[in-house]
């Protein structure tokens, strides 16, 4: 049996002293699309953050492919793409140069075909050339997530990805998701589009007080999931 | 080790004590130097103890780095601020010693100047750790600028000698100023045991006091959570 | 390595683009110079003394800042976290760095030296060879300890203090080293500054390994 993209046990992640992640217990299948809740402050950017391996659990292991995260493995990490709140993207390099570079960096065959490929999927066609620093939210977003899918990750993990996004570009996203899960890709984002994540997720997951709280399986009813959130964003108990 | 401190104390008295009457009762006065003289059974004991601390920092911030041991870190820290002390009483005591016989307060000779660009580098540490923010990866800046310390010192001592020297080399040079009563070496001895038993005993307290610190703030983390 | 490149190669379009750092060292550089250069008023026999002490205070000084500004190129749009996803050991991006570091150090020379000949009056073009070689390895010591240390003070609250605080003691093998080295090279020639040369060897190797074992230490949260 092949070891899940991602195997997380009793995670804790403190920062001066404070939990905020404590002790988080997660599995991700192949195939699974899972949407991360949690209100503001409850750890979310944080659990993705520790899930890419871009911060180190002060407790806790997690396994991606079944070797441990901490190995940082080349194999491993070319298999993760990430997207957080912030573009990674550097703002005096084109679109194209920055999708160049970290085709470079991921040694992705048949780079130049698979920026071109990425970029028209972003919607930048028009923009490639043109400094990142003069792209509008929703352009950098879009980059970022072409800059994630780049090396065709196994396993994507997505910081609010439909945060910027227009209605147009927020549907090519599903639509990417959705080929990507059925595809036998994993995936795992966060939101607060309830509505939107609802039909695409196979499993919902809250966050809160840094555990997970429920762990939904099955395909989630748009309504249960939003009265769920809702009850949390009050701050029930 | 826990153990030990209580007992630390007292010994560090008497050993101070028993420092003190050395050199000012039992060692003559120094023909060339004079009266002055005295100042250099602390003035050495310090510098080696400066090292020590230096070392212990080096050494410390290498297991926290490896291990991520908050132990490690604390000694570290005491290690630094030891050292830092120490290093200070050298550099103040030098002058003291120095205007009556060289005539100078300063000179630039290799080991003055060695002396106070450790102090500098680790002076640094002290503000890195002050300065640094309320990241806790200040203590890993910490610990590799620990080690980065430790390792120039054997390329700083070599460079200054580039530069020359007149720091009379007490212990090595067979004529002029050396130490020639066998009373003076025991004084230099007693002396450092007493250096290193303070050295030792503040580095246990300085620790001892930041872990307390520690649990008492997360102790009060949790009440507030609880809260 | 080519991870190293590709860094190398990223960092130096983006300056070449911009032209921020290269051109406010340049600048900076020269002001300095001319400072310097005015207060002494050499003549043609303290000229060679003092040139070898104006050339380092100001690569010094200068580079400090243009090494910090490299860092801040990272931390913008959180591009430090592109880099450590990335199957690339952190190390390269050490590697990258400090190769970036030396050609903007190099290029910063390139204009400062010959200012400096000629505001102080000595002939440096007949010491051109033995400069060089004071150079490359002056350089490689200060930009080793220099990224290390830019890499941490950037993350860091007190970051304009804390880089030159820090690093200023640590480099003091590098300024003696490079200092005798050069006015042995403008004096002479390169056999005199035997034993300068081989303090700033030393420093190189033990700081660029340093550095590079360390970084990976700095950058990993």
């Amino acid at each position: 049996m092949t070891a899940p993209p991602l195997r997380a046990q009793k995670l804790v992640r403190r920062f001066g002293g404070v939990a905020v992640l404590a002790g988080v217990d997660l599995v991700v299948e192949a195939g699974e699309l899972v949407v991360l809740l949690g209100a503001n402050g409850a750890g979310k950017t944080t659990l993705l953050r520790v899930l890419a391996t871009l911060l180190r659990p002060s407790d806790g292991r997690l396994e991606l492919f079944g070797l441990d995260a901490g190995l940082r493995a080349p194999a491993t990490l070319r298999r993760v793409g990430y997207v957080g709140h912030e573009s990674a993207c550097y703002p005096d390099l084109t679109g194209a140069e920055n999708l160049a570079f970290y085709a470079g960096l991921y040694d992705v065959p048949d780079a130049a075909t698979r920026v071109a490929e990425l970029l028209t999927w972003a919607g930048l066609d028009g923009a490639a050339r043109r400094p990142v620093r003069v792209y509008s939210r929703g352009m950098q977003q879009r980059l970022a997530l072409a800059r994630a899918m780049l090396h065709a990750p196994d396993l994507l993990i997505l910081d609010e990805p439909f945060s910027g996004l227009d209605p147009a570009a927020q549907t090519a996203l599903d639509d990417r998701l959705l080929a990507l899960r059925t595809s036998g890709h994993a995936i795992v984002l966060s939101t607060h589009d309830v509505a939107r994540a609802a039909p695409l997720a196979t499993r919902t997951v809250v966050l809160q007080g840094g555990r997970i709280v429920w762990n939904g399986a099955g395909a989630a009813d748009p309504v249960v999931l939003a009265r769920t959130y809702d009850d949390l964003t009050r701050g029930r108990a | 080790m826990r153990r030990l401190e209580p007992l630390l104390a007292p010994a560090v008295f008497v050993a101070m004590v028993a420092a003190l009457w050395f050199i000012f009762m039992v060692v003559p006065t120094e023909r060339q130097m004079g009266i002055v003289q005295r100042i250099f059974y602390f003035h050495v004991a310090s510098a080696w103890l400066a090292y020590a601390g230096f070392f212990t920092v080096a050494g410390a911030s290498a297991v926290y780095l490896w291990k991520g041991s908050a132990a490690a870190d604390r000694a570290a820290l005491a290690g630094a601020e030891i050292g830092v002390l120490f290093c200070t009483f050298v550099v103040v005591t030098g002058p003291i010693w120095a205007r009556p016989i060289w005539g100078v307060w300063w000179t630039w000779d290799p080991r003055l100047t060695m002396t106070l660009i450790l102090w500098a580098i680790y002076a640094g540490y002290l503000m890195l750790r002050a300065f640094g923010g309320d990241d806790e990866a200040v203590a890993r800046y910490a610990a590799v600028l620990g080690i980065v310390g430790v390792l120039d010192i054997p390329v700083i001592r070599v460079s200054v000698r580039l530069l020359h020297g007149i720091h009379p080399n007490v212990l090595n040079q067979p004529q002029g100023s050396g130490l020639s009563d066998p009373t003076m070496r025991l004084a230099l001895l007693v002396a450092s045991v007493a250096m290193l038993l303070l050295g030792g005993w503040l580095a246990m307290v300085r620790m001892r006091q930041e872990r307390l610190s520690s649990e008492l703030a997360a102790l009060r983390r949790l009440a507030e959570e609880r809260a | 390595m080519r991870a190293a490149l590709a860094i190398l190669r990223k960092d130096l379009r983006i300056e070449w683009r911009t032209k921020e750092s290269l051109s406010s060292l340049i600048v900076l550089g020269v002001l300095l110079l001319v400072a310097l250069a005015v207060a002494y008023d050499p003549t043609p026999e303290t000229a060679p003394t003092l040139a070898p002490a104006v050339l380092w205070a100001t690569f010094v000084f200068t580079g400090l800042l243009g090494i910090q500004r490299g860092f801040l190129v990272e931390r913008e749009n959180d591009c430090l976290a592109g880099l450590l996803g990335a199957p690339i050991d952190p190390a390269s991006i050490f590697a990258g760095k400090l190769a970036a570091n030396l050609v903007l150090l190099s290029a910063m020379q390139a204009i400062v030296v010959p200012l400096v000949g000629l505001f102080l009056h000595v002939d440096l073009a007949a010491s051109f060879g033995g400069l060089l070689v004071v150079l490359l390895l002056g350089n490689l010591g200060f930009a080793a300890l220099a990224t290390l240390f830019a890499a941490i003070a950037v993350r860091t609250r007190a970051r304009e203090v804390l880089l030159p605080v820090l690093l200023l003691p640590l480099l003091v093998p590098v300024l003696i080293g490079a200092v005798k080295a050069t006015e042995h090279v403008i004096a002479g020639g390169l056999a005199g500054a035997r034993d300068a040369l081989g303090v700033l060897g030393a420093f190189d190797v033990i700081f660029t390994v340093a550095g590079w074992l360390l970084f990976t230490y700095v950058v990993r949260d």
